[in-house]
């Protein structure tokens, strides 16, 4: 096994850098400190980051099949608010069952009905959307975090904020699962050509409705730990995590057509645009500037990269 | 016989759109306590916008693309537009040529990314996307600017108001009743829509859709092709844009309407019986399919509440049962996945 950086890893990384330099200069030359790189200031947008690094986790797997879950906002959404309604550790659980839930059923749509997995997901989310106002409708379910979301989302061991440990939990899962086991090089093959992958005898549609499941499971606790995070589950929670987290896997190299990637690309895409969107508000842009440079940076970086690959595939 | 069942094998997907409208909007019209004009003209209002904003789509999804910047961009010209529309006379008319020259641009954009930077439609329009509601709330911090009144009035009405209200004609009687919005639709596909399509470079879209190599080998231009399919997708999303301006009277950069109007326009395309892998379909379809997404809303609010159906009348339920029906609609096409006698040619 050969240790090689990819040019995505390595050109996120140099963005990394960049950023972490102009967020650090901004601060030494209004307040003389430097915030921006101090531990505890990286430690809390880790903090932070790490529910967009669940989610983005999840999401890397589905588009690594060549699709895409466009219901995660709302997975995420349902199974904390159906976990705080419930509460207690039964509730988490069933909080889990829904995410899990989710994925099977738009794994099956997918993978059984052959509907395009964009629109399915949409529909879906859609789905849930309104299941969560009928939940909420009549009456205001109880929507305070419970103990182990508070665990998961809130505190800290040794300093270390637990959400972090769990993320670290779920990527070391999907690294073993992609570099060692079959499961992950019939991801890899699907995600290539699904015809061939199928004549080789890769039960490819029980794979494509895993993928959608550990997807689903990854937004699950995200939402569960960023309930216990902001300390309730409330409606549309989930909203802000859809685009950034396709943007982390996709600035993180993974090919949106599928097949290609690697789970590294991913971490490095998330911290990335974590760091980016704390460097636009540490100094205090406007929203609307904030956008347009987050879009901005996007496109720059693919196009640096799209053209490095350009030349590589023309060598 | 044979050119009829080639013409119904060739249209499936928008005459099934058709019949579902016709159905969905019957049913609206039975339960509609008082159905007329007025509340046609309404239900047109409601509409338009997403009709212009599905077609969009529709483009990026002919040459095998998604653009998630239409909803965005619609936005951007809505905010435009309530600054350069805001005066009266000739000056609205050149502050509808700006929005529309705007929108253009930004689908120029779009495509001159997506085509020289080598970047998946899906992702470069995630940015941009982002970019465009970024200028909108730029130029709209906070809702607001005030269209001429007589002006959004008679523009969102039916030809007889225009006519009153600017005294350019008295009662036109029967015609003069027709609401204006598919008029508008009318002289946009007249005069864009048909044309692009007959022109070697609207053919190239559907060559691209279909097989991109095979269409390179035979010298379609591919570039340019691609590019005027995402700059017509600015226009129509433009065009959405004014139509929101005159009939809000002002601009709102709202990022979450941005978002549902471009779930919506997938959802309207896929109805209107355009292949998500591109190649088939057209605008003439998504029209059917947005209309048909507004008519299930439409239904909601008047199915009466004391019925044995009663209970679907609760606005807490109308979320769910159009994300339910939008599923049903899309796992129709699942139906082939039965019928195939090997399970290869799936894959595809």
């Amino acid at each position: 096994m050969s240790f090689r950086i990819d040019t995505p890893i390595l050109i996120g990384l140099v963005f990394i850098s960049l950023i972490l330099a102009a967020g650090t200069s901004y601060t030494l030359a209004t307040q003389g400190t430097a915030t921006f790189v101090s531990p505890t200031y990286l430690l809390q947008q880790l903090h932070f980051g790490a529910f967009l690094g669940m989610t983005a986790a999840g999401m890397m797997l589905v588009i690594l099949l060549g699709h895409i879950d466009l219901s995660v906002p709302w997975t995420l959404t349902a199974s904390a608010m159906v976990a705080s309604a419930i509460g207690g550790f039964a509730g988490d659980m069933t909080g889990l069952m829904v995410g899990l839930t989710v994925g099977l059923v738009n794994g099956i749509g997918v993978a059984f009905l052959r509907v395009p997995s964009m629109i399915f997901t949409l529909g879906m989310n859609t789905v849930l959307l309104g299941l969560m106002v009928m939940l909420t409708g009549g009456h205001a379910p109880q929507s305070a975090a419970t103990d182990l979301m508070l665990f998961l989302g809130r505190d800290r061991t040794l300093g270390v904020p637990h959400s972090v440990i769990v993320w670290l939990i779920i990527s070391a899962a999907i690294i073993f699962m992609l570099t060692r086991t079959a499961v992950g090089r019939y991801m890899y093959a699907i995600g290539n050509r699904e015809a061939a992958a199928y004549l080789s005898g890769v039960r490819t549609r029980l794979v494509i409705v895993g993928a959608f499941m550990m997807c689903s499971a990854c937004a699950a606790i995200a939402g569960i730990s960023l309930a216990g995070y902001s300390a309730r589950a409330f409606q549309a929670m989930g909203d802000p995590y859809l685009l950034p987290s396709i943007a982390a896997v996709v600035l993180g190299g993974t090919n949106i057509l599928g097949g290609q990637g690697k789970y590294s690309g991913t971490v490095v895409g998330v911290i990335l645009i974590v760091l980016l969107q704390s460097m636009l508000s540490i100094m205090q842009m406007e929203e609307a500037y904030r956008q347009v440079i987050y879009g901005a940076v996007i496109i720059l970086m693919l196009l640096i990269y799209s053209r490095g690959r350009g030349r590589a595939a023309e060598a | 016989m044979k050119t009829a069942r080639l013409f119904l094998g060739q249209n499936a997907g928008i005459l099934l759109a058709i019949a579902l409208f016709l159905a969905l909007y019957s049913i609206y019209v039975s339960l509609h306590p008082n159905w007329g004009m007025n509340v046609v003209l309404q239900n047109g209002n409601e509409t338009l916008a997403l009709i212009l904003v599905g077609m969009a789509q529709t483009m990026a999804v002919l040459v095998g693309g998604l653009d998630l910047s239409v909803g965005p961009l619609m936005t951007l010209t809505n905010c435009f537009g309530s600054i350069v529309m805001a005066g009266t006379g000739g000056s609205i008319l050149a502050g509808i040529v700006a929005c529309m020259a705007l929108g253009t641009a930004c689908g120029f954009l779009n495509g001159c990314i997506i085509v020289y930077g080598r970047i998946q439609p899906i992702i470069a329009t995630l940015a941009t996307g982002a970019i465009f509601l970024g200028l909108a709330l730029l130029l709209r911090p906070t809702p607001g600017g005030a269209i001429d009144g007589d002006f959004a009035w008679a523009f969102t009405n039916d030809l007889n108001e225009l006519g009153y209200t600017y005294g350019w004609w008295e009662d036109l009687g029967l015609i003069g009743r027709i609401p204006l919005q598919p008029v508008y639709l009318a002289l946009i596909i007249l005069l864009v829509w048909i044309p692009f399509k007959r022109s070697v470079t609207g053919r190239g879209c559907y060559a691209i859709g279909s097989n991109a190599h095979a269409a390179y080998m035979s010298g379609v231009r591919i570039d340019r092709s691609k590019i005027a399919a995402f700059t017509l997708a600015g226009f129509f999303a433009g065009c959405a844009g004014i139509y929101l301006t005159m009939q809000m009277g002002s601009g709102n950069a709202d990022a979450p309407q941005a978002a549902e109007y471009t779930l919506r326009s997938i959802a309207a395309v896929v109805i209107g019986g355009t292949s998500l892998y591109g190649g088939t379909g057209g605008v003439i379809g998504t029209i059917f399919g947005a209309l048909v997404l507004r008519s299930i809303s439409f239904i909601f609010r008047v199915v009466p509440e004391d019925s044995t159906v009663g209970f679907v009348a609760s606005p807490l339920l109308q979320p769910f049962f159009e994300g339910l029906i939008l599923l049903l609609a899309v796992s129709l096409g699942a139906a082939r996945t039965f019928r195939a006698k090997n399970r290869l040619t799936l894959f595809s």
